[in-house]
């Protein structure tokens, strides 16, 4: 069986496959590891084919001895070529991984599926996290479809929407009086206090698995091919890294052949401390207090940021960060070359991407994917105060006259 | 000062379960090295000379020391020293 045991990022330590996620020798965080030795890459591919349309399909990379039963299954999201978006940028050859379509609306869904199966695996009847939006959402359902008791930890002061879009599903919604850091510490420790699987906490090293069938999924729907560049948001780092690592796995078990793609790294100038750490060439993140409107993206202090400034280096990429308006412009540049409407993360993502093709950084050449990450309903606030709209008498005159003079070009 | 040092779960078996360590020190490191000297092993897993492991985290009373002075942070009579590992899952 591929499936070997837990390990030590640090100091390759070694454990079961068990519901923990921190070295007791040196405090690193802890990664499944894998032993695939003897795979055939040619009948992993054809098991891969023949697998369910979601991240599923990928059960043989995944932390598990056998294929779980999820009643939500999440993944195989679309990959679009965007044609008008990569004009508009001078990028010649642009996909948007839309991760949007998910069945909360966004790439968590793989993360809790991951971590969900593997809780029920384990014994757990109550799984948990501390949250401010998608992973809440997330949690929420799958344990709903799962009927899995939950507990989902928020900051109190979470906008109404953000509230109901995760009480919806029945779940034990508690708001925390304290910023979202406060909320993960008392995680932390309840953590310790409770017979409960915290998705992002104890479960953590199975639950950052589920990102890695990003990068699998690119590279089937490239026709088994690999981008030369990933244009990604960080928080924890966790996802980026993530998708690094699926690419690396692949092409060391010769699913797919070339060359490691570039990656590109998107924060916020408001919480940017991995592009900072990036920047100032530091091999840790100095925290910092989050103020910025990608909110999915403030995480101040950033558990895998070490990791994500190394991928970013060794890839000859690069993290860069982006102000609240040019953050916004990303969103609504997005939504009128391409037809999809992205969250303030994503947003995050498409202005790292303009900003690196202005500067001269993307190869005219170059094959590019932008991770998507949400949807745009999720953070209407962003764009509150931009939409237009004109309003006229139910007569052909009023139209005539007041609308068609001033109609936008089609663009 | 007198303060009480909270030792995460991953760290009990070093100090025979004990989950609490009542110790003087008018700084966070004082304390620090108070609670080490009664449990040496603790000192090198979280600590690497003489700084903190880039994956622990301190608290005192319930504020990241890395927001104040680090290990040099004052300390109050009654204050609680909180170790954690770092782990911010993604939100």
């Amino acid at each position: 069986m591929a499936l070997k045991g837990l390990r030590c990022k640090e100091c390759a330590s070694e454990y079961e496959l068990e519901a923990r996620y921190v070295c007791e020798g040196c405090f690193g965080p802890l990664e499944v590891h894998y032993d695939w030795s003897g795979l055939d890459p040619a009948e992993a591919k054809r098991k891969i084919q023949a697998g369910p349309a979601g991240i599923w399909r990928y059960a043989d990379f995944l932390p598990f001895a056998a294929r779980p039963r999820d009643p939500l299954p999440p993944g195989l999201t679309p990959l679009v070529r965007a044609e008008r978006l990569a004009a508009r940028l001078g990028i010649g050859e642009l996909w948007i991984k839309n991760d949007a379509a998910n069945p909360t609306h966004s790439f968590k869904d793989r993360v809790v599926a991951v971590a969900l199966a593997k809780a029920r695996e384990l014994g757990f009847t109550t799984v948990a996290c501390a949250s401010t939006g998608n992973l809440a959402n997330a949690v929420a359902a799958h344990a709903a479809a799962a009927g899995l008791e939950s507990y989902v930890f928020v900051p109190a002061d979470l906008e109404e929407q953000k509230l109901l879009a995760t009480s919806i599903y029945g779940t034990n919604l508690v708001g925390v009086r304290g910023s979202y850091d406060d909320v993960n510490r008392l995680c932390t420790e309840l953590c310790e206090a409770r017979p409960w699987a915290f998705v992002n906490v104890n479960l953590r090293p199975y639950y950052a698995e589920g990102s890695k069938t990003l990068a699998y999924e690119a590279v089937e729907q490239l026709g088994w091919e690999l981008p030369d560049r990933i244009v990604c948001p960080i928080a924890s780092g966790s996802l980026f890294t993530k998708i690094g690592r699926g690419f690396e796995e692949w092409l060391e078990l010769g699913l797919v052949k070339g060359a490691m793609p570039v990656f590109s790294g998107a924060q916020a100038t408001g919480c940017d401390p991995v592009a900072e750490a990036f920047s100032e060439g530091w091999d840790v993140c100095r925290p910092q207090r989050p103020e910025t409107i990608a909110k999915s993206l403030a995480i101040g202090d950033p558990a895998d940021g070490p990791y994500a400034v190394e991928l970013a280096r060794r890839t000859n990429g690069s993290v860069e960060s982006v102000a609240d308006e040019e953050i916004r412009d990303g969103i609504r540049l997005l939504a009128e070359t391409t037809g999809i409407f992205t969250e303030t993360a994503g947003g995050v993502t498409v202005a790292v991407l303009a900003k690196l093709a202005e500067a001269g950084a993307i190869d005219a050449s170059e094959r590019v994917v932008a991770i998507i990450t949400g949807e745009g309903l999720k953070t209407l606030d962003a764009n509150r105060e931009s939409f237009a709209m004109r309003e006229i008498e139910p007569t052909l005159s009023s139209f005539a006259e007041q609308v068609e003079p001033l109609a936008a070009g089609a663009g | 000062m007198a303060v009480t040092v909270k030792i995460p779960t991953q760290l009990r078996a070093v100090t025979a379960g004990e989950d609490e360590i009542e110790v003087d020190g008018g700084t966070v490191g004082e304390a620090l090295d108070a609670v080490f000297d009664a449990h040496e092993d603790l000192r090198e897993r979280i600590t690497d000379d003489g700084t903190l492991r880039r994956f622990v985290n301190v608290y005192v009373s319930g504020e990241d020391i890395r927001f104040q002075q680090g290990l040099e942070t004052p300390l109050s009579d009654g204050d609680e020293v909180t170790i954690l590992p770092a782990v911010a899952g993604g939100r």
